[in-house]
C-alpha cells in the first residue's frame, strides 16, 4: 500500500469533494475512498488476484485529470480511431476517463436514447436510477482498484435506452488517454440502463496517445430490465504502455437477454471483470471472449455468472492465443444459489499456446448450491494440431500461413459472435493482421 | 522425374526403411503393395516431408532438385501430391479458401501472379465435374463431417486443381465402397498424362483393376522386394504376401 502515492489521491479526492459536498455522488465517493485506503491493493494471496500482479501498476506516479476534463484530444483524433463503417453510431468519447460531450455525437432521438453525465442524471429526473443502481457492483468486486474508481466518480456517463426501443445505433464508448507528458490514470465511470422492451448495443474500444503510460481504471454499471436485450462488446488493441482493469457489471433485474463479445489483442496488463447477475427467474446470457497475445502482454479474464433465481440459462465461451511471454488467465465463477433451480449454466475455455515461454491459468469455479440444475465446464491447453498443419503444408501453403489460417480459425466462433457487422470486420481485420504480422 | 536411392528412415529411433530404391518416369504409374507395416505410408510420408520420420541414409530427386532438403510446402510448389490416407477435418477453414490459397503459394513460388476470382471459379467448376465432386462439399469447412467417400473424393479434387507432377496415393482406396471407388479411380484416370506420374499406395488389387500401374513392387520388412507388372498384383491377390514372404524367409514373427 505505501507503494501508492496516497497522499496525492487524498488531495485530488479532497479537490473534488468540495464540488458538492451534499451530492449523492459525494456520498458514493466518500464510501469509495474509505474502502480504497482500508482495503489496500490486492496481491497473490488475494484469491481474485492470484495470477494478476498489479502493484506495479500503481509504483507510477499517475496524473489524475483534473476535474475540469482538460484535454487536448480534438475532434480529428476521433476521426482516426473511428471504426470504419460506424459512421451511424452514437459516439460518446471519453477524455483521460472523463465523458466528453463536445467531442461527443449522439444520433439516436432524445425520444429513443438519453445520454447524460453522471452528474446530471443524478441531479434530474433520472435522480432514482441513480440512487437506486449506481454503485451496486462493489457488492461483487470488492477490491481497492474498484473503490479507487468509485472514490473519483466524476464525469461519468448515464445511458438511458428508453422503454420499447429497439435502438438502431449502436453506442460506441471511444476512451482516449493522453499519455503524451504523464502518465494517465483515466477513471470511466458508466450507468446504463436498459429499460423493458429496449435493445441496446454497447461498443468500447481504447487509445494511448503519447509514448507515457496509461492505466484505464474503469467500471461500467449495466441494468437491464424486463424483455430487453443488452448486446457487449469490448475490443482492446491498445499499446503495450497500456494497462486496463475494467469491470463490466450487468445485472438482468428483468426477465432478460445479455450478450458479451470481449476482445483483446494488445496492451500491457489488462484484467476484465465481466459480471452478469441474474436477479430474476428466466434469464440469459451468453459470454464469449477471445484473447491473442503476445510479447510481454498479460490478460486476465474473470468472468462471474451469479443464479439468484429459477430458470436461467448462460453459456460462457472464452478462448485465447498465447505468442512470445505472454500469459492468459481465466477464472470463471458460477455462482447457483439455494433459489436458482433449473439453472443451465455452462462454460468453455480453449487456450493454444505458441510458444515455450507463454503460459495460461485457466480456472473454473462452480459454486452450487441447488440440486436440480444442469452445469458444465470445460477448459483445454494446447498446441496447434499439427496433422492440419502439415495437411495445410502439404498443398503448398508456406507454415507461417497456415498458421495464421488455423489460428483464424480457432478464432472464428468468437468473432462471428459480434452482431455489429462493421465491428465485426473491423475486430476481423485485427485479429487477420495480427496473425500474418505474428508469421 | 524421380528417383529413390537407397533410402533409410526412421521414426522415433525405429528404423522403418531399410534401403528403398525406386525411379519413376513421366506417365507411369507405380503401384506399392505390401502388408501392414511393412512401410508403405512411411514413404509417402518421406517423401512428403511428415517431419516426425528422419532420413538416416540415401537421397531422393525429383526434377533434378534433392527433395529431403526442402519444406514439405516447397515440395507440394515443385509438384509433388500426397493424397492422405487419413485426410484431415480442419473446422473453420473453408474448402475453397484453402484450395485457393494453395494454388496462389504455388503460383507465386513460379512468379506467377495469383489467379483472379473469376479464373479461379472457372478452373473449380471445370475440376469439379472431372472428380464428380458435389459444389456443397466445397463450401464446408475442410473435410469436416464429410464420409470417408467424400474425403477422398476431396483429395482428388485437390490433385486436380493443383496440377501436381507426381501423385502419391496413400491407401486412397481404404474405407472406399465399390461405388465411390470407382469415381476416385476415374477422376485419377482423367488426370493422366504423359508428363505426370502416380504411385499407388494400396493393400488390395481392387484399386488397380481402374488404374493399370505400369510396375508393381512388393514392399516388404522397410524393401522392396520384388517388381514386376501388373501381373504380380494378381497374383498377390490370389496367393497372398505369405509367398513371398516364404520366398524371402520373412514371417511377421520376425
Amino acid at each position: 500500500m505505501e507503494k501508492i502515492n496516497l497522499e496525492y489521491f487524498g488531495e485530488k479526492f479532497n479537490q473534488l469533494q468540495t464540488i458538492d459536498p451534499d451530492n449523492f455522488l459525494s456520498t458514493v465517493r466518500k464510501e469509495g475512498f474509505y474502502n480504497f485506503n482500508k482495503k489496500g491493493l490486492p496481491t497473490y494471496k488475494n484469491e481474485e488476484w492470484k495470477y494478476t500482479s498489479v502493484s506495479d501498476l500503481f509504483k507510477k506516479e499517475y496524473h489524475l485529470t483534473e476535474d475540469e476534463a482538460n484535454t487536448t484530444i480534438s475532434k480529428s483524433q476521433i476521426d482516426e480511431i473511428r471504426i470504419p463503417g460506424s459512421e451511424n453510431a452514437n459516439e460518446l468519447v471519453f477524455a483521460n476517463g472523463k465523458f466528453a460531450p463536445e467531442l461527443s455525437t449522439i444520433r439516436s432521438s432524445k425520444e429513443q436514447l438519453i445520454i447524460l453525465t453522471l452528474e446530471e442524471a443524478a441531479n434530474g429526473i433520472y435522480k432514482d436510477l441513480v440512487n437506486e443502481h449506481l454503485g451496486k457492483s462493489a457488492l461483487f468486486i470488492n477490491d481497492a482498484i474498484h473503490a479507487l474508481n468509485t472514490s473519483f466518480i466524476y464525469g461519468g456517463v448515464f445511458i438511458y435506452a428508453v422503454k420499447g426501443q429497439i435502438i438502431e445505433n449502436p453506442v460506441y464508448l471511444y476512451h482516449i488517454s493522453d499519455a503524451t507528458e504523464n502518465h494517465i490514470l483515466s477513471q470511466p465511470r458508466s450507468l446504463v440502463f436498459a429499460d423493458k422492451s429496449s435493445k441496446l448495443q454497447l461498443v468500447e474500444t481504447f487509445k494511448t496517445i503519447g509514448s507515457m503510460d496509461s492505466f484505464t481504471n474503469e467500471v461500467l454499471e449495466v441494468v437491464v430490465n424486463d424483455n430487453a436485450i443488452l448486446e457487449y462488446y469490448k475490443v482492446q488493441n491498445d499499446g503495450i504502455n497500456a494497462s486496463h482493469v475494467g469491470t463490466t457489471h450487468i445485472r438482468q433485474i428483468g426477465r432478460s437477454y445479455a450478450h458479451t463479445v470481449v476482445v483483446t489483442l494488445d496492451g500491457g496488463i489488462i484484467r476484465n471483470n465481466t459480471n452478469i447477475i441474474m436477479e430474476v427467474a428466466g434469464n440469459e446470457a451468453h459470454m464469449y471472449g477471445l484473447y491473442l497475445l503476445k510479447g510481454n502482454s498479460h490478460v486476465d479474464n474473470h468472468t462471474l455468472v451469479d443464479n439468484r433465481m429459477p430458470n436461467c440459462f448462460s453459456n460462457e465461451l472464452y478462448k485465447g492465443v498465447m505468442d512470445g511471454r505472454s500469459t492468459g488467465v481465466f477464472s470463471g465463477k458460477i455462482f447457483v444459489r439455494p433459489d436458482a433451480q433449473k439453472t443451465n449454466a455452462y462454460q468453455t475455455n480453449n487456450n493454444i499456446l505458441l510458444s515455450d515461454n507463454a503460459s495460461v491459468n485457466t480456472k473454473p469455479q462452480l459454486e452450487i448450491f441447488a440440486d436440480d440444475v444442469k452445469c458444465s465446464h470445460g477448459c483445454t491447453v494446447g498446441r496447434l494440431d499439427d496433422e492440419a498443419l502439415f495437411y495445410l503444408r502439404a498443398r503448398g501453403i508456406s507454415k507461417e500461413h497456415a498458421q495464421a489460417m488455423l489460428l483464424k480459425a480457432f478464432a472464428e466462433n468468437i468473432i462471428q459472435q459480434i452482431k455489429i457487422e462493421p465491428l465485426k470486420e473491423y475486430a476481423e481485420q485485427l485479429i487477420v493482421e495480427r496473425l500474418h504480422a505474428e508469421s | 522425374m524421380l528417383s529413390i536411392k537407397n533410402i533409410h528412415a526412421s521414426v522415433e529411433g525405429k528404423e522403418i526403411l531399410k534401403g528403398i530404391n525406386l525411379d519413376v518416369q513421366p506417365g507411369e504409374v507405380h503401384a506399392i503393395m505390401g502388408p501392414n507395416g511393412s512401410g508403405k505410408s512411411t514413404l509417402a510420408s518421406v517423401l512428403a516431408g511428415r517431419e516426425e520420420y528422419e532420413v538416416t541414409e540415401g537421397s531422393v530427386d525429383f526434377l533434378g532438385k534433392d527433395i529431403l532438403e526442402l519444406s514439405p510446402e516447397d515440395r507440394a510448389r515443385e509438384g509433388l501430391f500426397l493424397a492422405f490416407q487419413y485426410p484431415v477435418e480442419i473446422p473453420g477453414v473453408s474448402t475453397t479458401n484453402f484450395i485457393k490459397t494453395a494454388l496462389n503459394e504455388k503460383r507465386k513460388y513460379h512468379g506467377l501472379p495469383p489467379l483472379d476470382a473469376v479464373s479461379f471459379m472457372k478452373l473449380m467448376k471445370e475440376k469439379m465435374n472431372l472428380v464428380e465432386i458435389d459444389k456443397s462439399l466445397l463450401t464446408r469447412s475442410i473435410n469436416e463431417g464429410f464420409s470417408g467417400g467424400e474425403k477422398k473424393k476431396n483429395e482428388i479434387f485437390q490433385m486436380a486443381m493443383l496440377e501436381p507432377k507426381l501423385t502419391i496415393l496413400d491407401e486412397t482406396d481404404s474405407g472406399l465402397d465399390i461405388d465411390a471407388l470407382r469415381i476416385v479411380a476415374s477422376g485419377v484416370n482423367k488426370l493422366r498424362d504423359e508428363n505426370r506420374a502416380i504411385i499407388v499406395i494400396t493393400h488390395y488389387q481392387r484399386l488397380l483393376d481402374y488404374l493399370q500401374p505400369d510396375f508393381v513392387h512388393v514392399l516388404l520388412n522397410g524393401k522392396i522386394v520384388k517388381s514386376g507388372t501388373k501381373e504380380l498384383a494378381l497374383e498377390l491377390e490370389e496367393k497372398g504376401y505369405d509367398f513371398i514372404k516364404d520366398q524371402f524367409s520373412l514371417t511377421p514373427a520376425l
